[in-house]
């Protein structure tokens, strides 16, 4: 008697061997997939979107090339998961994460293939991945408390970060701005706090970081321009003819003169609200919901800057920078905090008129204006730029610093090497086997950039025997340099996480031996 | 097929169309049942043991879950077959009941289930099978209670319980950190424990999870995590002997039940209307803060004039919390929690109606009762108590806390809200991190397994060891009684202590053993000792002895496992007809 079906159709099963392949590939080719965008020689991928419009994205991000694609491999989604996470948790490595993890597979595949079972993998690389944490946290160098140093290292981490992404041309002037966005923050990892302001024309190099605070608004008609010492009051509520909310009110009138009489009562509710605000004794009036015409024009006749609509996060932002508090009521003015500034005026970026925050109390915001020759530039750019910041200020808590260019991947091969030559039993192939792994992140850096992979990884080997070396790949000059002069550097947080993250998923996806796959809901069809 | 003839010789029909079913009878549907029974167990049987292999399963909208746990891949599996669906309830059951041995339970009714195949074929009556069976579970439980050890432990000593928990967790993915992970476990459990009633309400231990970070960060918060921020921004991010006002109703005006129109006519009216309106949110924040409260924390929104004069009064809020959460911040935060066992209860409630209300503090508190089935148990919270209405507010049904603060995670602005140091700290959070949203979720799914394994040996210390060792003692106990049995279930008899036989196998199977060799040596130790503590080395390390290996599991799962597996396949086997709709 055969089997009946167990499972509703459409839907199926892989076994064993089967299962396994179908994973070790599905998750190669997502690794294979974004491992060319590896590194300063990096190569960009376009992503054109299926939806409407069929908008284009040029980007080198790890995280948002594997956001965008439509997977169907589960193996795979383990991967483009992780990378999310990665962008969530510290913002940059979301590539070497997925090409780290898919390296590790690989290995395994062959270990695999030589009758080794995967669970002994599992432990093996367990251990591999405990001893090259360790590994690194021997190397690690801490700056935190030399100020001096510590920026140095921080400008040197933003131009390694930034050197791989579009904005190599300008690491320099882009690593600056980064720097003095995060140390802004003064520790906190908030970057809602930055602004970034895209504004297409002009060239990259144009891109400024302003102290102040920019607000991509107009100001209404018939009101200031310039403000000087100007008394912000920063609010949320409704500024139309201002709805009952009681529930189940509603007018009921029997004549005509009656509406004209509630009307006016309306209006005169809106002209006390009004007086109210004024009462506050501002002369800036920043409202996140829309300012109707007619209070507009009470503000504009008592001389108010008024501006409406500015969206949540800048209200948001805005009251950070100018130290006042977000007011919906009005009752108290003597006890609102108002928010303070030197001045206030309109200002031009390329064609577009922005009302500027300039001499702000408290400068824990900040914006960064991004200009460039194309949306597509400007979009990388941020996305290279959020990166950046990501990384810099999650090194500001966690001040530990690597070098790069390779660098903590062969000391990591060289202590995970050494463990396996000491483990007894089959667990050593999978050490060994880890190691090569960690290798194989230089050997794509240096083919990613076109230079002789095995020559160089063969003489960084070689260095790396001696004690306190600080080899690493150079990748612009095509040889073994060295990195500590080089000033590249890397956070210990970033590459801890690329570590973890890679080995958990790796050994997440080789403990699976079979693959059940439900059939795809049924979507009706609406049209 | 189903056609009768009556008396007349005209044809009735017994089953609605019947061309359109497909039908299988006698043997057949016996063997059908069977061989759809063990696919099932089949699927699970690698992941049986410290060694298992893992189970991806994507869902029908494309969600990727990587498990373990027998449980959750047989609940996600999509199954069709009738049979397959009874082999995943039987898993359920064991879920509910138990919490762990999910994988074992199936594996073992496949055993039995391919066992009882061949009997069938030598000619055995189904019944006499079953029957069979019924009497082997029997022996195999009484010999679970005969070499199960009473095992002590303490508040001081919880190591076996961090060890059975580690036994749990070592087939999870887990493993890595099962140590760090079984202590959160056990000491979530002893701090809801109710020792001298040997009873835990895992409902106060709440597992959540959040991604990133390693698995290694996870921690035991003495309080509540709630996924919720402060409601308006310049809120302070942390209050320090926190006083909470738990709050069902809204921050807005009230909205009357029954049918109402206010009517305006008259611009007096619409002045003293919105007049009225504005008292409305003062009148409410005030009363927080008359109260005393320092914390609102609300299961609706606030209005935006409501939220900045919370935030102008110096009081912070929370809106949108979910009414489970609230409950268990309404327990965290209140004062003591008394429990009665039912019977008592009742006759309290029946005699003393009166006095019952002074008994609790006096007179409108809101209680929480909490029934517990299986312990025959009300939980009365006389806790922080959650408020409908404004005007019910009182100091004394303030909920309090030690520490409440926000934190954040990461580059993105996710924030949760911590509420520790909780006046009541019988409720726990457990806090989970891990590199990906499929890691997060397994790790969840292994804490509950080793919260439920903690659970049961607080109420009943009884263990037996594990690594197989306890089947394959019933199986030697279960073959040597067999033999007393005169008659065909002496056939059946034996035939259990076969299938058990198939636990201790497939562990091996899946540690790269040698699945028979090393049963068979292990079973004639544990006879030639007379030692039943001998099983399978999954690990590698070298003994068999369980005992020095601290590899054990709680007696009632076990005896659970051999009971449930039982039933579901006298159940299996006593079905002889299928009758199905075809599919097309």
């Amino acid at each position: 008697m055969a089997v009946d079906r167990i499972f509703k159709d459409e839907a199926n099963e892989e076994k064993g061997e089967r299962a396994r392949m179908a994973s070790f590939i599905g998750a190669m080719a997502i690794a294979d997939l974004v491992k060319t965008t590896l590194g300063p020689k990096g190569m960009d991928k376009i992503l054109q979107s299926t939806g409407r419009g069929r908008a284009v994205t040029v980007t080198n991000d790890g995280a948002t090339i594997l956001k965008s694609l439509h997977i169907d491999n589960p193996a795979a989604k383990v991967l483009v998961d992780i990378s999310k996470v990665q962008d969530d948790e510290v913002g940059d490595g979301t590539t070497s994460v997925v090409v780290l993890a898919g390296e590790l597979l690989r290995e395994a595949e062959k270990l695999v293939a030589a009758k080794i079972h995967p669970m002994t993998i599992i432990s093996g690389y367990r251990m591999a991945a405990e001893c090259a944490r360790n590994a690194l946290l021997h190397k690690v160098m801490d700056n935190k408390e030399d100020a001096e140093k510590f920026k140095s290292d921080l400008m040197k981490i933003a131009m390694t970060t930034l050197s791989s992404k579009i904005l190599s041309q300008d690491k320099e002037h882009f690593a600056e701005l980064a720097v003095d966005a995060v140390l802004r923050l003064k520790g906190s990892t908030n970057l809602e706090s930055i602004q970034i302001i895209k504004k297409p024309g002009g060239s990259l190099k144009d891109s400024f970081l302003d102290e102040g605070f920019i607000l991509d608004k107009k100001i209404g008609i018939g009101q200031p321009k310039r403000i000087e010492n100007a008394k912000i009051l920063v609010a949320n509520t409704a500024m139309d003819t201002d709805k009952v909310k009681i529930y189940g009110a509603r007018v009921r009138v029997d004549s005509m003169s009656r509406v004209a009489e509630i009307e006016t009562a309306e209006k005169e509710k809106m002209k006390e609200k009004v007086q109210k605000i004024i009462a506050h004794g501002v002369n800036c009036f920043v409202n996140r919901q829309l300012i109707y015409n007619f209070p507009e024009e009470l503000f504009a006749d008592a001389g108010i800057l008024a501006i409406e609509h500015a969206d949540f996060d800048g209200i948001e932002r805005l009251a950070l920078v100018t130290g006042g508090e977000i007011a919906s009521t009005f009752d108290n003015p003597e006890s609102v905090k108002l928010g303070h500034c030197k001045l206030i005026e309109e200002i031009m970026i390329g064609e577009d008129k922005l009302i500027h925050f300039s001499g702000v109390e408290l400068g824990q915001a900040c914006t960064i204006v991004l200009r460039g020759a194309s949306h597509h530039v400007l979009d990388e750019a941020e996305r290279s730029l959020h990166d950046a910041l990501c990384v810099l200020s999650q090194t500001v808590n966690d001040s530990r610093v690597l070098l790069g260019g390779g660098w903590p991947e062969m000391v990591m091969a060289k202590d995970v090497d050494e463990l396996a030559r000491k483990t007894p039993g089959k667990k050593s192939h999978a050490i060994e086997a880890f190691s090569r792994a960690l290798v194989a992140i230089p050997t794509i850096i240096a083919d990613n950039a076109g230079l002789d992979s095995a020559e160089l990884v063969a003489q960084l080997r070689a260095e790396h025997q001696k004690e306190g070396c600080t080899a690493g790949i150079d990748v612009i000059s095509g040889s073994v340099g060295d990195v500590a002069q080089l000033g590249i550097s890397e956070s210990f947080k970033v590459k801890q996480a690329v570590l973890l993250s890679a080995t958990e998923a790796a050994e997440m996806i080789l403990r699976v031996d079979e693959i059940i796959t439900c059939a795809p809901r049924k979507r009706e069809n609406r049209m | 097929m189903a056609l009768a003839f009556d008396e007349f010789g005209r044809p009735f029909i017994i089953i609605k169309e019947q061309e359109q079913k497909t039908r299988l009878r006698g043997l057949d549907a016996q063997k059908a049942n069977i061989s759809s029974g063990k696919a099932v167990a089949r699927i699970l049987r690698t992941s049986l043991g410290p060694k298992g292999m893992d189970k991806m399963l994507q869902s029908p909208d494309g969600d990727v879950t990587i498990t373990n746990d027998g449980a959750t891949i047989l609940e996600q599996m999509d199954v069709d077959n009738q049979i397959a669906k009874l082999m995943v309830e039987l898993s359920r059951s064991q879920d509910y009941e138990i919490g762990d041995g999910t994988t074992g339970v199936v594996v073992l009714a496949g055993g039995l289930l391919e066992q009882a195949e061949r009997l069938l074929e030598r000619g055995i009556h189904p019944i006499r099978v079953a029957e069979g069976y019924e009497m082997a579970s029997r022996i195999a439980v009484e010999n679970l209670e005969r070499i199960s050890e009473k095992f002590d432990f303490g508040l001081s000593n919880i190591e076996p319980l961090v060890q059975t928990c580690m036994t749990t967790l070592s087939s999870k993915i887990v493993n890595r950190c099962k140590r760090s992970l079984a202590e959160i476990a056990v000491k979530a459990v002893l701090a809801v424990a109710d020792l001298e009633r040997k009873d835990v309400n895992l409902e106060l231990i709440k597992v959540e999870g959040k991604v990133g970070g390693k698995l290694e960060d996870a921690e035991l918060i003495y309080g509540i995590v709630v996924d919720k921020d402060m409601s308006h921004p310049q809120m302070p991010k942390k209050i320090e002997d926190a006083k909470i006002a738990i709050l069902t109703c809204p921050f807005e005006p009230p909205k009357p039940k029954t049918k109402h129109k206010v009517d305006i006519d008259t611009v007096e009216k619409f002045q003293t209307l919105r007049v009225q309106e504005q008292k409305y949110f003062d009148d409410m924040v005030q009363k927080c803060k008359d109260v005393g409260a320092t914390l609102v924390i609300c299961q609706w929104g606030f209005d935006d004039e409501a939220n900045h004069l919370l935030m102008h009064r110096n009081l912070p809020a929370v809106r949108w919390v979910g009414g489970v959460e609230l409950e268990l911040i309404a327990i965290a935060t209140g004062l003591s929690c008394l429990s009665f066992s039912a019977l008592y209860f009742i006759c309290l409630l029946f005699i003393w109606i009166d006095s019952i209300k002074k008994f609790f503090y006096g007179s409108s508190t809101v209680f929480f009762f909490l029934y517990l089935p299986e312990s025959n148990v009300i939980n009365v919270f006389e806790g922080g108590r959650i408020v409908p209405r404004f005007q019910e507010l009182t100091p004394e049904k303030l909920g309090k806390a030690g520490l409440v603060r926000e934190k954040s995670f990461g580059t993105t602005k996710d924030r949760m809200l911590y509420i520790e140091h909780c006046a009541n700290s019988r409720a726990v959070t457990i806090f989970v991190r891990g590199g990906n949203k499929m890691i997060v979720e397994e790790t969840k799914r292994s804490v509950h397994d080793a919260l439920c394994v903690a659970r049961n040996i607080i109420r009943n210390n009884s263990i037996v060891y594990g690594g197989g060792s306890a089947e394959i003692s019933c199986s030697i106990a279960v073959e040597a009684a067999a033999d007393r049995y005169p008659g065909v279930e002496q056939y059946a008899i034996r035939a259990f202590a076969d299938a058990l036989d198939s636990i201790p196998m497939a562990l091996a199977e899946n540690s790269g053993l040698q699945p028979i060799e090393t049963l068979s040596a292990v079973k004639s130790q544990q006879i030639k000792e007379n030692n039943f503590y001998y099983g399978i080395d999954c690990n590698d390390v070298g003994t068999n002895d369980m005992r020095e290996q601290n590899v054990f599991e709680t007696l009632i799962g076990k005896q659970q496992q051999i009971l449930l597996a039982t039933q579901v396949v006298k159940m299996i086997l006593k079905i002889d007809d299928v009758i199905s709709p075809t599919d097309y």
